[in-house]
């Protein structure tokens, strides 16, 4: 597109001549990224964002439809086409505005949404062209304006009411449900197991893809707000959540401690040395900083050179993608169904294979073989085929009888989910959970004890940071209403 | 928050106890559960560290390790008043504690340490207790008044002979095995291949074998598996069905091939940190 061209869509857009057809004429705009072979050996980030006149053109794609089924998809409804139009203008400020109404982590969700299953799967645009990924980039749009966010304006914080709110984990749950707490002018404490805030943000998704100076402002952000935080606190062990209740004198409590356990195979040789969770493995190389071995960080990590990753989500992929970038030369990611029914998000598949992850699909693993020192030397496999669709929706993977086949590796990392943890279920007498070892919440996400709300993985199973904050949310509005009563009656 | 050293002291050429500021630790923390440590927030490694004794009145824990590598060398280098960025606990199932009538504890190395307070415990609640304790040689035996105050009878045993009996631990177990009065149960918490004796040897008599196991964790929360053990087969977290397991299930062969995982890194990080200690003159 010529310049000539941009301006004129300006000049239209200005005068509010922007026809439909126009609209579709604007190619989506590309994310300007890092090299692929330059970003294999760094750790900053891959998408670089949006400039000025990428943001406008591609919100300049929006048909501003009046029924606008992006909202639908949206789990916590942000009005898209209100913040979209406002870029149109260059009223930056408004569109952040606009998303900060339902969204308080737009840098966040703007960067690790699933946009193509949510707002941009529903978006009229990407339907006309019959592709998802040419769907207004609404995820793109806006990390652009909450990355513009330069000044952090703190929100307010009503007069103090003298009650007080524990918030169990500091992942995005955690955040949301401690500041709209806060908001309400409730005492708010954050108990956080590990040394470092932030949850999954900060040990699970990767400095690549989520810079950890991000999640470190909205950090800040609570912290301004008054709200405190106390780390290396295991809830459940350091103090239970009665104890929490009883004699340190919290009128609610919020359980957003994440999904838990790392879930394996159950196959011959996954204790073997070399066979990682994902977890482990990303927790290493992110959280721990492993990659600065010998250069500072204390933490060691294997330096394989055959990785194979297990899994086909976004947690597959960052474990594929950091494995590239500790050097090893060949890294296979391994899945039992097509790349269709992969769950991780198209642009994570797409810099996947962009740094030379070859994908091995219809493929899963046997058995894992060792040598006379218990270390990974292989991973048996067996070839699979598509059947009928499952529980799930997709396709079921059947494995093909005879198909046993070997790759050589050395190191293999299970990127397969994670069950929930049982310290909360094991220490906390009244609190219900379903038969996967998950919490049980009404609407408002509250348990089945009085005070005590949940969310997020632990509630939901696998989910994203998107439902965990909408979880959150709600959480944090029905803690909001139980304290106000629960103020009025003392 | 960080945790101040109250106190610190050698205990044997590489073994070392502090007392550090942790009340809400030290209140909650119950024998057989441990702490993850790490010394500054940015860098540092966790490592697991079991709780040796606890004062809930003065709010402080007491730590025993040895000095094996970077960040327990790190750790030995530290003095009074200086601060622990992060301990976080307690972890792990606390041991279940009953009157079993006469139960052998037996440690071996800095396995004493976490012993103590278990032994503690099993005779508060009325057991007879038989302490084997076992070292290398004299100058690495830790904890032997503390042992010999609790236990009914105390056997103590050297690889060399400089004191005590010379033998591995597993002969004086094997014969308390073979008395009339053979120990109802034994609790077992040394290095990983004594343990792996140690069950050899209670397997064969039938005598129920409780081992405390300390593998390499990183959250010691269940959420990254890093520790996990075979047992009977299966896999086990030992941050959160642990740390203690019925000894006869163990997979020890396997538990000590994962220890050795980073060998190599380990090492290095160790050279490189005597180094920089040698330079800056904390080794005079």
């Amino acid at each position: 597109m010529t310049d000539e061209e941009r301006q004129e869509l300006l000049k239209k857009q200005k005068t509010d001549k922007l026809t439909p057809a126009d609209r579709y004429k604007i190619p989506p705009q590309d994310m300007p990224e890092q090299d692929p072979v330059k970003r294999r050996s760094n750790v900053n980030e891959v998408a670089t964002g949006y400039t000025e006149t990428h943001a406008r053109l591609e919100a300049m794609r929006c048909l501003q439809c009046k029924k606008a089924p992006c909202i639908k998809g949206c789990p916590v409804q942000i009005k898209i086409q209100d913040f979209v139009a406002a870029i149109c203008d260059g009223d930056f400020k408004k569109a952040l505005a606009v998303i900060k109404e339902n969204s308080l982590l737009p840098a966040v969700c703007g960067r690790v949404c699933p946009q193509e299953v949510q707002c941009q799967q529903t978006c009229t645009v990407g339907l006309k062209f019959k592709d998802p990924t040419k769907a207004v980039s609404i995820g793109r749009l806006e990390r652009f304006v909450a990355d513009l966010d330069q000044e952090e304006i703190i929100p307010t914080v009503a007069p103090e009411t003298g009650m007080k709110v524990a918030v169990i984990g500091s992942g995005p749950g955690g955040i949301v449900t401690a500041a709209d707490t806060r908001r309400a002018g409730h005492d708010v404490t954050i108990f956080e197991a590990f040394h470092k805030t932030g949850g999954v943000l900060v040990y699970g998704i990767p400095e690549f893809r989520l810079p950890k100076a991000i999640v470190q402002k909205e950090i800040d952000v609570l912290t301004e707000m008054g709200v405190k935080i106390v780390c290396n606190f295991v809830v459940g062990r350091t103090r239970t959540i009665e104890q929490l209740m009883k004699e340190d004198g919290f009128d609610a409590v919020y359980i957003g401690v994440g999904a838990g356990l790392p879930r394996f195979m159950g196959i011959e040789g996954e204790s073997l040395v070399g066979v990682f969770s994902a977890n482990e493995y990303l927790t290493r190389a992110n959280l721990m900083k492993a990659y600065d071995f010998g250069k500072g960080a204390d933490t060691p990590i294997v330096r394989s050179k055959k990785v194979a990753v297990i899994g086909g989500g976004n947690v597959a992929m960052d474990s594929a993608r950091t494995a590239v970038r500790l050097g090893a030369e060949k890294v296979y990611l391994v899945y039992r169904r097509t790349e269709k029914e992969m769950p991780a998000r198209i642009e994570e598949v797409h810099h996947a294979k962009q740094e030379g992850v070859e994908f091995h699909i219809l493929q899963s693993p046997k058995r894992v073989i060792g040598d006379q020192n218990s270390r990974v030397t292989a991973i048996e496999c067996l070839k699979y085929r598509l059947g009928e669709p499952d529980e799930s929706g997709r396709r079921r993977p059947i494995p093909i009888e005879g198909s046993e086949f070997q790759i050589d590796v050395d190191t293999c990392i299970i990127a397969i989910g994670n069950i929930a943890n049982p310290l909360i279920r094991q220490t906390t007498a009244g609190l219900e959970f379903n038969k996967w070892g998950n919490i049980l919440v009404d609407e408002n996400c509250k348990t089945s004890l009085d005070g005590v709300y949940a969310g997020g993985d632990i509630v939901l199973g696998a989910a994203t940071v998107i439902l965990a904050m909408g979880q959150g949310r709600i959480a944090a509005a029905a803690i909001n209403d139980y304290l106000a009563k629960k103020k009025q009656k003392s | 928050m960080s945790h101040k050293i109250v106190s610190k002291r050698k205990l044997s050429e590489n073994v070392f106890t502090a007392e550090i500021e942790a009340s809400l630790i030290a209140q909650a923390g119950k024998p057989g559960q441990f702490v993850i440590i790490s010394i500054n927030s940015e860098y540092s490694e966790r490592i697991p560290l079991t709780i040796a004794d606890a004062d809930p009145e003065k709010g402080t824990i007491r730590l025993i390790w040895q000095r094996v590598g970077k960040t327990t060398a790190e750790l030995a280098d530290m003095k009074a008043d200086e601060k622990i960025a992060n301990v976080v606990g307690p972890l792990g199932k606390p041991t279940h504690i009953e009157n079993l009538g006469t139960v052998a504890c037996v440690g071996g190395g800095i396995g004493n340490a976490p012993l103590l307070p278990i032994t503690k415990a099993l005779k508060k609640a009325g057991n007879k207790i038989i302490s084997i304790l076992g070292a290398r040689t004299k100058d690495l035996l830790i904890l032997e008044d503390e042992f010999d105050r609790i236990s009914n009878e105390l056997i103590v045993t050297t690889d060399d002979g400089s004191y005590g009996r010379k033998a591995l631990v597993t002969e004086p177990l094997k014969e308390l095995c073979q008395r009339d009065q053979k120990p109802n149960q034994a609790f077992v918490i040394s290095p990983a291949i004594m343990m792996k004796f140690c069950c050899e040897v209670t397997r064969k008599f039938n005598i129920p074998t409780q081992v405390s196991l300390n593998t390499i964790m990183v959250d010691a929360t269940g959420m990254c598996g890093g520790c996990r053990v075979e047992i009977d087969g299966k896999p086990k977290f030992v941050c959160v069905d642990g740390p203690e397991f019925d000894g006869h299930k163990v997979n020890f062969d396997l538990m000590m091939k994962r220890l050795d995982a980073y060998k190599d890194q380990e090492q290095k990080a160790y050279e490189q940190y005597k180094e920089h200690r040698c330079k800056i003159g904390l080794d005079k």
